[in-house]
């Protein structure tokens, strides 16, 4: 603790920080699923055909990075062992214990079952054409119900759409509710402010949907199949709307701030401009904001080649990523560099290997991506492959 | 040298209730007392701080706060004149060792003790998921490190900066206004050490507690009152530019 | 009873669900701890724990029972606030057992400078000195007896008790 270099003056105990990179990359990895969810329903509520061929990658994503989101939480408690006590003994005042319930919700009763519906023609006629153990997991989906009549599917079709109906609200409340467990915090005049649920979730549809965006187009190579241009162009344009009002609510936050300047202005101002400059304005502003809404906004008005639009979505979407990772990474850490006495600020030594570490941060990251593979080959997106297999 | 018989007999008296509830090594209860005949707050006057960080070594000892980590600090101010928006503040390992003499200089300088502020409607409370961080009968703070997790929200909820992870138990640590001593009728070790009253505990409900009539005729303040954490403890004399 | 075949499968899962939900159920009625909830939302047996926990400073009273004189001393002069343990350290154990442990006598020539060092940050009435100008370095011991400290001719150094 005494390594860590201090200017001015922070409270004794507030010198090493609380939330690490893991607490960066849990609201990074909540945002997509929710992004990813927002996309799918946009098919399923608002008929958006376009984006179909988008669906159930978009789905199967969504649950990929869910089921990886409480890893780093538990990762970074001090007693992962006693996490159940959230769900035992939940203190209804705190927005981190009812969150436990709104994820538990999403999963179950939103996602879970949503894709349940969605595949189970497919798990059915799996559970009777595959061997070996895939046959018992296919069996255990069925829930010893075999009918694929048209009639019981049309059922499906009817609860999954109210299910998806009820989902869009639940998916606001899954990112909407990070934002809050942030923004309710009147002790830190970074992160209170009532704008910053809104701020999240608008984000997080943003990443989500730059993250199928840049799937899609991934797994069409790795398939050697071609792009849906149209439903790539609808994805793009869906991600250049939605980002408007992203960054009008994040320069609305600081153009009040700027403006009212209240006794938190100047050491929050001090910070931006130095210790947050390449994070904050270059990376998440510059790089990760004004340039892929650039490039979006281009896109709309001048016509390209389908390749050369292929690329400047692609570029897009990486940058998009990139600057809202950025963005967590501002709130999560620029919210515990500077003192509660607005009088000094610390410094972040990330450790690298340890167990909430920037290397425990890379894998947490790429692990949803490998579940993501397993569950596309056991629920295979696009009908012809499932046919084939 | 002789010591008068009434002097005695008050003495013997205090020292048969004190002997009575201090030993040391043994837990033990305290039978004869009610949580819900007691509202503590504490009284910090800053006229009086001297900064010897005796209350700070106290604490450390009386509740083995780990190296580093503190539950009580204190904070040197230096205000230049006129200047109340732009202090310049230390606090040299919590003001454990006390501070470097400093000369006379322009402006204002004072100490000032900081802890746990006890909140009435304390923030780290309601943020705390499980319940490991409450509000007891008697309005102190504690936290359980038996059901904590260990996930830090109560850190960052305090305005404070008064709590901490124990870097051994991985949980929540905070003051807890020696709530093992105010049970059995002493003093907490801050205000045991401090040389010159600068500290004093108080209890709220009781009518003979001796800092009611200071409360009620002097000018008190508590820290960060836009917060509206029902902070209970009362400072003395404290300046506009502390934080 | 044609459409519920239909949606049996939906039965299924909802009774799937049933299950977990009393598997919570049964869970919070087997984890959580007894006392919990009794006064709050809280373990009430945790504030039983912390109140029982051992004191390590024993209080004036306590050292005033055995050490009179002492305290009939300092009861008299400047030092009649300042409590026994602020200079001799946490005394319980030795209130416990006082024939075998027994507490090392603080050196004036450190403890006293750590209230008296004159500083610019110290309340303007409170007593200080520059200790090189006031005692070229001797300990405060020689002229000042630390339980009574006021100068007083007819004491010796040596004459605390």
């Amino acid at each position: 603790m005494n390594l860590i270099p201090v200017q001015g003056f922070m409270y004794p105990n507030e010198v090493e920080l609380q939330w690490s990179v893991l607490i960066v990359l849990y609201p990074f990895l909540t945002g997509l699923v929710a992004g990813a969810f927002i996309l799918a329903s946009l098919e399923r509520v608002f008929r958006v055909d376009e984006v179909k061929p988008t669906y159930r990658l978009a789905l199967l994503t969504a649950l990929a990075f869910l089921l990886v989101a409480p890893l780093p939480l538990q990762l970074h408690l001090g007693h992962p062992e006693r996490s159940l006590e959230m769900y035992l003994t939940p203190h209804r005042s705190s927005a981190m214990a009812m969150f436990g319930f709104v994820y538990l919700w999403y999963l179950m009763a939103v996602l879970v079952l949503e894709i349940w519906l969605d595949y189970r023609r497919e798990i059915v006629l799996l559970s009777k054409s595959t061997l070996g153990l895939k046959r018992w997991f296919y069996r255990a989906l069925t829930v010893g119900s075999d009918n694929i009549s048209p009639r019981a599917l049309a059922i499906d079709e009817r609860v999954g759409w109210i299910i998806t109906v009820i989902g869009i609200p639940s998916a606001f409340l899954l990112h909407g509710y990070v934002g809050f467990i942030f923004g309710s915090v009147k002790a830190n005049p970074w992160w209170s402010t009532p704008l910053m649920p809104v701020v999240f979730l608008f984000s997080a549809m943003v990443s989500g949907i730059a993250a199928v965006m840049l799937l899609y187009m991934v797994v069409c190579r790795l398939r050697k199949t071609v792009i849906d241009m149209r439903c790539l162009d609808t994805v793009a344009k869906y991600l250049f709307y939605t980002f408007i009002i992203d960054f009008s609510l994040e320069m609305l936050d600081l153009v009040h701030r700027i403006y009212e300047a209240d006794e938190s202005f100047r050491s929050l101002d001090f910070m931006v401009h130095t210790r947050l400059w390449v994070s904050h304005v270059v990376i998440q502003i510059l790089l990760g904001t004004v340039t892929p809404i650039a490039i979006l906004a281009i896109t709309q008005i001048v016509r390209f080649t389908d390749i050369a639009r292929k690329r400047l979505y692609a570029t897009a979407g990486a940058l998009t990523l990139i600057g809202i990772f950025a963005m967590r990474w501002n709130v999560v850490i620029g919210g515990q560099i500077f003192s509660k006495s607005l009088l000094g600020y610390t410094t972040y030594n990330m450790a690298l290997a340890s167990r909430e570490g920037l290397l425990t941060a890379i894998a947490l990251t790429l692990l949803p991506l490998g579940i993501l593979w397993m569950l596309v080959k056991l629920f295979p997106p696009w009908p012809e492959r499932a046919l084939r297999s | 040298m002789t010591v008068s018989r009434r002097h005695f007999i008050s003495l013997t008296g205090a020292a048969v209730v004190a002997w009575d509830y201090v030993l040391a090594g043994a837990p033990e209860s305290s039978p004869n007392y009610q949580a819900t005949d007691h509202w503590w707050a504490m009284l910090i006057d800053i006229t009086k701080c001297i900064g010897c960080g005796n209350c700070v070594r106290a604490c450390a000892e009386e509740n083995h706060v780990p190296e580093g980590f503190f539950r009580t600090w204190i904070e040197r101010y230096h205000v230049d004149d006129f200047h109340l928006e732009d202090p310049r503040v230390d606090s040299p390992n919590g003001g454990k060792d006390g501070f470097p003499p400093i000369p006379t200089s322009a402006g204002k300088d004072f100490f000032v003790p900081k802890l746990c502020n006890q909140c009435a409607d304390s923030p780290c409370v309601q943020v705390c998921p499980v319940g490991a961080t409450f509000v007891t009968r008697d309005g102190v703070v504690l936290v359980d490190e038996k059901y904590c997790l260990g996930c830090r929200y109560c850190v960052q909820a305090c305005p404070y900066g008064c709590r901490f992870i124990d870097p051994e138990r991985k949980t929540a640590q905070k003051c807890t206004l020696c709530y093992h001593r105010i049970t059995k009728g002493l003093t907490t070790a801050c205000c045991e050490a401090c040389p010159t009253a600068a500290r004093q505990l108080a209890d709220l409900k009781n009518p003979k507690d001796p800092i009611h009539e200071f409360l009620k005729t002097h000018s008190v303040q508590v820290l960060k009152p836009q917060m509206a954490t029902g902070a209970k403890v009362f400072y003395n004399g404290l300046d506009g530019s502390v934080r | 009873m044609k459409p519920l075949k239909d949606a049996e499968h939906l039965v299924r899962i909802a009774a799937v669900f049933l299950a977990g939900v009393l598997l919570f159920l049964g869970a919070r009625a087997l984890f959580v701890p007894k006392s919990f909830g009794q006064y709050g939302h809280y373990r009430a047996d945790a504030v039983t724990e912390i109140a029982a926990l051992p004191v390590v400073h024993a209080g004036h009273d306590t050292c005033e029972m055995c050490h009179v004189d002492v305290a009939e001393l300092k009861h008299k002069g400047k030092h009649a606030g300042v409590n026994c343990e602020a200079c001799h350290g946490p005394q319980a154990r030795h209130a416990d057992d006082p024939s075998s442990i027994k507490p090392a006598l603080p050196d004036t020539a450190v403890l006293c400078a750590r209230c008296h060092e004159e500083s610019a940050a110290k309340p303007k009435a409170f007593p200080q000195v520059v200790t090189a100008e006031h005692s070229g370095g001797l300990p405060c011991k020689t002229c000042h007896t630390p339980h009574n400290p006021s100068i007083d001719s007819s004491l010796k150094p040596g004459d605390e008790k």
